[in-house]
């Protein structure tokens, strides 16, 4: 079982003083083998904590980000899922999931990570799964209101991968939990 | 040495004295007879009497002066007998068969004396001789007393530069050698002296009859008196010491006004500070240690004491160094919030007498001080956890104007993680005034000294700590918010431009919260009328003037994206005029500072991914900025991102939820000169390079065929998409064509897509049928 973080658009400094506490209690060094971040961070601090707590980092430029030089889309390969992560901005209409489906099929992924609207989604479709993770901080947010902060972690057991979701409502933190399988390394998740 | 019996040491004084008189008058009958076996015999029981250990070092002191002066005869009459032929290494050991050792080390001493004079030996091995036979003599009194004599009869006869002493053995290194020796042996004996002097105190703190009433009628009034009496400054500081360290505290306070009525009494030089600062030290802890003993202090006056005590103090070392001055107050800052944490008066008067020594002292530079400073200040935000509450104290911000400007920035950096620790709710504008007064280092240049000595990775942490704080600045009410944010603005607006790209987009975020927060309560309910209430559309207009200040040089890209930010904000809010005149300063930006082609490709996102979700244009309004917007994609610098963003522009023709925002036609141009762009771009590859580009392009423009073909366009037809297909399949066959394994991987995906499609059924399906893959 490999466990791997996602989470993003924590507009730091800008939008919010930090991640909530009751998060940062919870996200543990060395438990989490890989972590994706959807962009956005927006400064060094953040990305230097996030590397604390997992080494194998990957991140994704958002518009805000201090660092220039994290890459518009990105894919990787965990296990037996082919990811995609890219902010989201790009991709227009903002938050439209056939447009998301469509960068799906274009890196060719099982899994799309993307942000931008600060809005927790998990889509599946025949092409795969779509997930944003929120934002971890609950940042505002032009496209989505009431934001409450949330991220990801995602199981990833040989074919099948659960995504747990993090919310914090009203100073606590609910979990939520989706399943997906795939039926082959070719074949699309379904 | 025992504390009892002063009359005792008087006696035994008086009989050393006698003896030692009654001897040297034997000794002197000898010597004017010549009789040196006698003379020896009779100064080795006179000098026997410095064998005693029953005076204090004081009370021995008069006993070896005495000592002293008959020696000095003594020598005399040895120089005397080497001139008249006497050997004086005969003499050397003559004095040896004395039969106690002190008087035996005495008499060599004297005798090393001349025979230094005497230069038979040289003066460095007569004198190393010496010293370390002074070494028997290990009881610290007594030991230090014959070194002292040892250093009196020996200072002249150093071998130093010049001296009749230097020879060619002899340097002054040797001199320093020996003195060095000497020296380090008198230490050694010093401290085991001071240590049995307080081992006597410790023995009486033990006696358990000794109770409070005993301490305070006898033991330390007579404690004191010695003290006192003794007059050396390193040993009061000493006896001081120990005397707060070993009796129990609340002892010290039932007699604070006899221990700080000593303090004067002591000699000049002696640290007083310390001896306080370690007192009130020592009550502190008490205090903290149970809140049961808390009345006590208030019964005993004691902040009011110690008040005063350091008053006096200070009043009375005008040289004393600053440091040392903002230590007492910070010690007796420390005890009153441990002892007194309610009474905020006490505090601030504490602060308050601190700031009146300081004063007329400028910007204190001096590392020392302006450590104790910061210490001083940082004190009640430990204590109280709130900054506010230390805001009360009127003269804290009166401190921090004392620190110079590293230092001010040092202590605002404390304040501010204080507040980020907490938590803590900033809540009304004028505790952010005032607050923002205190933390002036960080958000402006000082007058005095420019700023680019900083380290930028420094300066980044810094600006970025005053950004977190601004989001720790929140009132629910919108009045007040709105103040708050007007004060902030004020304050960052005089940082500079550096300090702007910081500072500014927080503010931006605090303020469109706002604009959310009325929003929801509704903007016809405006009790107040139009001018005073705070509005959206007051908001506004302050934000348009706070993006200003960051276009030029400055930070146009983040300018753009805040009037973005704004424009969707003021759509949210049926602005239109607002929401326009945000998108026009965005696209001036856009014009006339971006042209980086990277900056420019996120700009041309941002700008159609907002437009796109734009209602509340009229059709005059969209259409200008739709215009421009496509017109910008159409001119970006590559080809690819020209054909990409061209056909993201498709998107503004057609808003899912308006109905009367859908355009088939204009949607179908934009795909359609998509498509242009992708032709040209493969010829440009094929001349520039030989072969034709990735059919990547092509491939994104079917899927936004396919997108539009499912949302219902008319104008998107099957023969459209057929034909696209087709154009595509070619492409990739033709003979020069360049293989791209991601193209065709999408390509595969974008087919599984429309199987898929096809087998889903319904009206999806029938749509999908005609499509040949």
């Amino acid at each position: 079982m490999v466990l791997v973080l996602a989470l993003g658009d924590l507009h730091v400094p800008h939008r919010a003083p930090d991640l909530p506490a009751k998060f940062k209690s919870m996200l543990v060094p060395g438990k989490i083998q890989h972590i994706i971040c959807t962009g956005n961070l927006c400064i060094k601090e953040v990305h230097d904590y996030l590397k604390t707590l997992c080494p194998d980092l990957h991140i994704a430029r958002g518009e805000y980000d201090e660092e220039t030089k994290y890459p518009e889309t990105k894919t990787l390969t965990i296990g037996q899922f082919k990811l995609g992560l890219c902010h989201g901005h790009q991709v227009i209409p903002w938050g439209d999931l056939d447009s998301l489906a469509m960068l799906q099929r274009q890196l060719d992924v099982d899994i799309l990570v993307t942000g931008h609207t600060h809005q927790f989604t998990a889509y599946k479709h025949e092409g795969g799964v779509v997930i944003n993770p929120g934002s971890a901080t609950g940042a505002y947010s032009s496209i989505t209101y009431d934001v409450n902060p949330s991220f990801v972690l995602m199981d990833i057991d040989g074919l099948r991968v659960v995504v747990y979701v993090y919310e914090l409502i009203d100073g606590e933190v609910k979990v939520d939990k989706i399943d997906f399988k795939k039926t082959s390394s070719n074949q699309s998740t379904q | 040495m025992m504390l009892d019996g002063t009359e005792d040491e008087e006696k035994f004084l008086a009989a050393g004295i006698a003896g030692l008189q009654q001897n040297s008058f034997y000794m002197h009958r000898a010597l004017d007879s010549n009789n040196l076996r006698d003379a020896l015999k009779y100064s080795a029981q006179m000098l026997s009497e410095l064998r005693t250990s029953k005076l204090s070092p004081h009370k021995y002191y008069e006993l070896y002066m005495r000592a002293f002066d008959q020696l000095r005869k003594l020598e005399m009459f040895f120089e005397e007998e080497t001139r008249r032929g006497c050997s004086i290494i005969d003499l050397y050991e003559l004095v040896q068969h004395a039969g106690n050792i002190l008087p035996r080390l005495y008499l060599l001493c004297t005798v090393g004396s001349v025979y230094i004079k005497s230069k038979e030996a040289p003066a460095k091995d007569v004198l190393k001789d010496l010293v370390e036979m002074c070494r028997g003599i290990q009881n610290p009194v007594r030991g230090l007393f014959l070194r002292s004599y040892l250093s009196q009869v020996s200072k002249d006869k150093l071998p130093d530069i010049g001296s009749e002493y230097e020879g060619d053995a002899d340097t002054v290194s040797d001199a320093v050698e020996f003195v060095l020796q000497n020296f380090t042996e008198m230490n050694k004996l010093w401290v085991r002296m001071q240590h049995q002097v307080g081992k006597n105190l410790h023995v009486l703190s033990q006696i358990e009859g000794v109770d409070l009433d005993m301490y305070k009628d006898v033991v330390l009034p007579r404690v004191l008196e010695q003290v006192v009496n003794c007059k050396d400054e390193l040993a009061q500081f000493y006896l001081m010491d120990c005397i707060i360290q070993v009796f129990p505290d609340e002892y010290h306070l039932q007699t604070l006004d006899v221990l700080l009525g000593a303090y004067p009494q002591l000699q000049p030089s002696v640290d007083i500070k310390t001896v306080l600062s370690q007192l009130m030290e020592r009550l502190s802890n008490y205090a903290a240690s149970s809140a049961e003993v808390l009345p006590e202090f208030l019964q005993v006056e004691a902040f009011s004491k110690l008040s005063n005590a350091i008053g006096k103090v200070i009043e009375a070392q005008p040289d004393m160094a600053t440091a040392g001055v903002v230590t007492l107050y910070s010690s007796l800052l420390t005890f009153t919030l441990h002892v007194h944490p309610d009474r905020l008066d006490y505090a601030d008067q504490v602060l308050g007498a601190c700031v009146k020594n300081l004063s007329g002292k400028g910007k204190i530079e001096d590392k020392k001080a302006t450590k104790q400073i910061v210490a001083l200040l940082s004190a009640p935000l430990e204590k109280y956890n709130d900054i506010m509450t230390a805001l009360k104290l009127s003269n804290y911000p009166r401190v921090m104007e004392f620190l110079d400007i590293p230092t001010n920035k040092v202590m605002a950096t404390v304040i501010i993680q204080s507040i980020m620790k907490n938590a803590t709710r900033i809540s009304t504008s004028d505790k952010v005034e005032a607050l923002f007064e205190l933390i002036k280092g960080l958000i402006k240049d000082s007058d005095a000294t420019p700023n680019d000595e900083l380290d930028e990775d420094d300066f980044k942490e810094e600006q970025n700590s005053v950004a977190r704080l601004i989001q720790m600045l929140y009132n629910e009410d919108p009045e007040e918010m709105f103040k708050i944010i007007e004060t902030v603005r004020k304050h960052i607006l005089t940082g500079g431009p550096k300090r702007l790209p910081f500072t500014v987009p927080p503010l931006m975020f605090s303020s469109l919260k706002l604009v959310r927060q009325l929003q929801g309560q509704g903007q016809e309910e405006n009790p107040f009328g139009d001018d005073s209430a705070t509005s959206p559309k007051k908001i506004f207009q302050l934000l348009n003037q706070t993006i200003e200040t960051l276009s030029g040089v400055l930070a146009p890209e983040l300018a753009l994206q805040l009037c973005l930010q704004c424009a969707e904000a003021a759509n949210d809010c049926e602005l239109e005029p607002v929401a326009y005149e945000f998108f026009t300063q965005a696209y001036i930006l856009y014009e006339e500072e971006i042209s980086d082609s990277r900056a420019q490709v996120t700009a041309i996102h941002l700008i159609i991914g907002t437009l796109q979700r734009m209602h509340v244009f009229g059709v005059e309004n969209r259409d200008t900025l739709t215009h421009k917007a496509t017109g910008y994609s159409a001119k970006l610098l590559k080809k690819p991102d020209q054909c990409r963003a061209v056909y993201a522009c498709s998107h503004l023709f057609w808003v899912d939820d308006h109905d009367n925002m859908k355009d088939g036609e204009r949607v179908l141009l934009c795909l359609k000169r998509a498509l242009r762009i992708a032709n040209a771009a493969q010829q440009m590859a094929n001349a520039a390079r030989g072969n034709t580009g990735s059919v990547m392009l092509f491939i994104e423009i079917l899927n936004k065929y396919l997108y539009f073909f499912e949302k219902g366009n008319p104008q998107v037809t099957v023969a459209a998409i057929q034909g696209l297909i087709e154009l595509i399949m070619n492409e990739m066959q033709s003979d020069t064509a360049t293989s791209d394994p991601s193209a065709d991987a999408f390509l595969a995906t974008t087919m599984r897509y429309i199987q898929f499609q096809k087998q889903k059924g319904g009206t999806v399906g029938e749509k999908y049928e005609p499509i040949k893959v």
